[in-house]
């Protein structure tokens, strides 16, 4: 490397060699690599492809007792229905066998006096029954059981002569994802995961190897100030984290087409400002630990998981006990999923943005104080 | 050769719960993530925050409204008057739901056309949005039909009776406790694996512990022993807390869970020691574990069925260990599972075990520095 001698002591010039050292540092160890980058990629496409928390063909059982024409018309409607895969069975014994065996996740079951009742006394019991282990997939198993059986009560009206006018209709509109596609919803939350994965593990596991191996007491005896080290550390990961950002952004808009209806430039301005929260979480934990092994341990229990679970990413918050509520407010990746989701989905949604963005403002401040504070400590 | 191997997994236990940080890590946050894990993790909505727009006013809508307002599942927060509030609710997150009446709701219903009722919903959240929907179609159809039993009106003429066997209230808390059971004990026999040799590469202690009399058998015995009793012990504590704080009912048998977590165990650990064992330093170790863990959850079913990913994808889930112990867990927890019934996920969780193991035994000794 020639490059012209510089006066000795300038501030720049030892942020310079700081940040090609950090720079290199990453460059040389294949897992920091495979964190930064491979990790996003992988996540996306798991996210993208593999987690869905929509239902389709779900296999269903259909019993009738006493096959008729009426009974077929109602298997008909299971039949033609995109949400399920049906399996007929002959009695009600089999059947549960096989919700028992996992074959299936529910049974839709009429007795022998279904044709009887329903012309009759038109109260006609249908038995459901869903597998209820996972309790989530159940319901909407449920409501899509319940969506069948209403088209199929119009026109079996229609086919008896009258009209069925229920007395109030539901008109539906969803906003934002009229599809109700979950890949728009959790494809976007990831880059918050991502991004913490980047800027709070990866820090925290490499500066703690310093401290470990005692290279941060050697740098502390050069002329360079605790600033500057700080500084050198942050440049390489925050770049290494916008990158992945931008990776992610980039796949979420074009592989798999994620509308982004609000600004960019937002997005990015958003993603600074939580990269600095991550960054400085990551340097928190690493002062702390001092080791690697408890550094790598922190930074999955108090970053990782919380992004995962108590920013709204996959869970709703609202739905959560009150204290956990609360708690979810430590949470920077709270804010910053909640940007990221209307940024992608609604727009530009001043009232949303800025009281988060304040919130992420706030938290860095606050996490490169109490870094200043436990790194200068170390020197004295 | 039992003396040397018992030597090692002192030594190797030792290596781990000497440090008192170390010793913490291990036993705090698993309590600390199961806690909020199993309270935070939930798909389950209570107190959907509604705004209702009434444009009618008349009794008839108040009594329509009234059965939301009575739903345990919904939470009125805001009463708009004029289309332009609508928009600024659900935008700004406040409501996640909005019920909107038409001036004609209670003429279209005396008259016995069908008045529609408008819901809005924001749609972020899809999984939210699907189930906001269907516990209000739920409360319309109970309306409809005691509307029409009132007012003379054709009711239904069939009737749904639904039940949910194994968890009858539908609660997704006990779909996710068993699946933490798996989850932490994952990463804590992970952990603890996968940087038992690295640890001895950083320090270059492994190169010496080669030339000593051990036998790479009775390394990867001593290497393995103590992830298997940090395993078990951890384990069993977190089923404890599942059954006696979470109220988790174990209807299933108690032996195949056991079996179950044996040899889940077993690969956790052959795929830490391969890790560990492909790793020169510690942060290699536990990155490279890192790397594991997260698509293992993903693809385990843990939080989203198997069922729902792409065919291909559902073929990966096949080499995840952790796939076969959540249904090891569910089943025996929630549907009282058994031996015979679980036999076909026991042998793919050996089989990993086994294969992994003999790997991470051929790489001590042919991966060298």
């Amino acid at each position: 490397m020639n490059r012209p001698p510089e006066p000795r002591g300038g501030t720049g010039r030892r942020l310079r060699g700081m940040v090609r050292k950090e720079f290199l540092q990453i460059l040389r160890d294949p897992s920091s690599i495979a964190i930064a980058f491979v990790m996003p990629v992988v996540l996306l496409f798991l996210f993208g492809y593999g987690v869905s928390l929509d239902a389709k063909d779900i296999p269903l059982a259909l019993v009738s007792d006493h096959p008729d024409t009426n009974t077929s018309g109602l298997l008909r409607a299971f039949e033609h229905s995109d949400y399920f895969t049906p399996y007929h069975y002959a009695d009600i014994q089999t059947a549960m066998q096989a919700l028992r065996r996992q074959r299936v996740e529910g049974i839709v079951w009429m007795r022998e006096d279904f044709s009887r009742r329903l012309l009759g006394s038109a109260d006609a019991p249908i038995g459901v029954i869903v597998n209820g282990v996972n309790a989530n997939q159940a319901r909407i198993t449920q409501g899509y059981i319940q969506g069948v059986w209403q088209s199929w009560l119009e026109h079996y009206a229609a086919s008896q002569g009258h009209e069925l006018k229920a007395p109030v209709m539901v008109e539906p509109r969803v906003w934002f994802n009229a599809a109700l596609y979950s890949r728009h919803f959790l494809v976007p939350g990831l880059i918050a995961v991502i991004m913490t994965l980047i800027g709070a593990l990866l820090t925290s596991l490499v500066i703690a190897r310093e401290w470990e191996r005692g290279t941060m007491e050697a740098l502390m005896v050069t002329p360079i100030r605790i600033r500057e080290i700080l500084i050198g550390k942050l440049i390489p990961y925050f770049i290494l984290g916008m990158g992945g950002m931008l990776l992610t952004v980039a796949l979420a808009r074009w592989q798999f087409e994620v509308p982004l209806r609000g600004s960019f430039l937002l997005l990015l301005l958003a993603s600074a400002l939580f990269m600095l929260v991550a960054l400085g979480m990551g340097l928190l934990i690493s002062i702390v630990a001092k080791n690697q092994f408890v550094a790598g341990q922190i930074a999955i229990i108090v970053t990782f998981l919380p992004a995962f679970i108590l920013s709204g990413f996959i869970f709703d918050i609202n739905s959560m006990p009150a204290p956990i509520q609360v708690f979810t407010h430590l949470v920077p990746a709270r804010y910053f999923v909640t940007i990221v989701q209307s940024l992608f989905l609604a727009g530009d949604i001043w009232p949303v943005l800025l009281p988060n963005a304040g919130a992420l403002a706030l938290m860095a401040v606050v996490f490169f104080a109490l870094v200043r504070r436990r790194a200068s400590k170390r020197l004295d | 050769m039992f003396a040397r191997i018992i030597a090692l997994t002192l030594k190797e236990l030792l290596a781990v719960l000497r440090d008192k940080r170390s010793r913490f890590v291990l036993i705090g946050p698993p309590i600390i993530q199961l806690m909020i894990f199993g309270y935070a993790a939930t798909f389950d909505l209570n107190d959907i925050p509604l705004a209702v727009y009434n444009e009618d006013g008349g009794a008839a809508s108040r009594e329509f409204i009234s059965r939301f307002e009575g739903s345990p599942h919904f939470h009125v927060i805001a009463t708009p008057d004029h289309d332009a509030e609508i928009a600024p609710l659900i935008d700004e997150r406040r409501a996640l739901m909005v019920l909107h009446l038409g001036p004609r709701f209670g003429a279209d219903l005396a008259r016995g056309d069908s008045a529609s009722a408008q819901i809005i919903l924001d749609g972020r959240n899809s999984n939210t949005a699907m189930l906001a929907l269907n516990y209000a179609r739920t409360i319309v159809i109970d309306f409809n039909e005691n509307w029409a039993a009132r007012h003379g009106g054709a009711t239904a003429p069939a009737q749904l009776v639904m039940r949910a066997w194994f968890n009858p209230t539908l609660s997704s808390r006990w779909f996710i406790i068993p699946g933490i059971v798996g989850l932490l004990t994952l990463v804590v026999t992970l952990v603890v694996t996968a940087l038992s040799v690295a640890r001895e590469r950083e320090a270059g202690t492994f190169d010496q512990l080669l030339v000593t009399p051990l036998r790479p058998v009775e390394i990867l015995i001593g290497k393995s022993l103590p992830g298997l009793l940090v395993g078990l012990i951890e384990g069993s504590l977190i089923i404890l807390v599942a059954m006696y704080w979470f109220d988790i009912p174990l209807r299933g048998s108690v032996g195949a869970l056991y079996v179950g977590l044996g040899l889940f165990l077993l690969s956790a650990i052959g795929v830490g020691l391969m890790i560990s064992s492909l790793s020169i330093t510690q942060q290699q170790g536990l990155l490279g574990a890192f790397l594991f863990l997260v698509p293992a959850v993903i693809l385990s079913g843990f939080a989203t069925p198997i069922e729902n990913m792409p065919q291909a994808v559902q073929l990966l889930t096949y080499l995840d260990p952790l796939r076969y112990f959540m249904i090891v867990l569910r089943s025996v927890f929630l549907e009282g599972g058994s031996y015979t019934l679980l036999i076909n996920q026991f042998w793919p969780m050996a089989l990993i075990g086994l294969t992994s193991l003999t790997l991470a035994g051929w790489l001590f000794r042919h991966r060298m520095y």
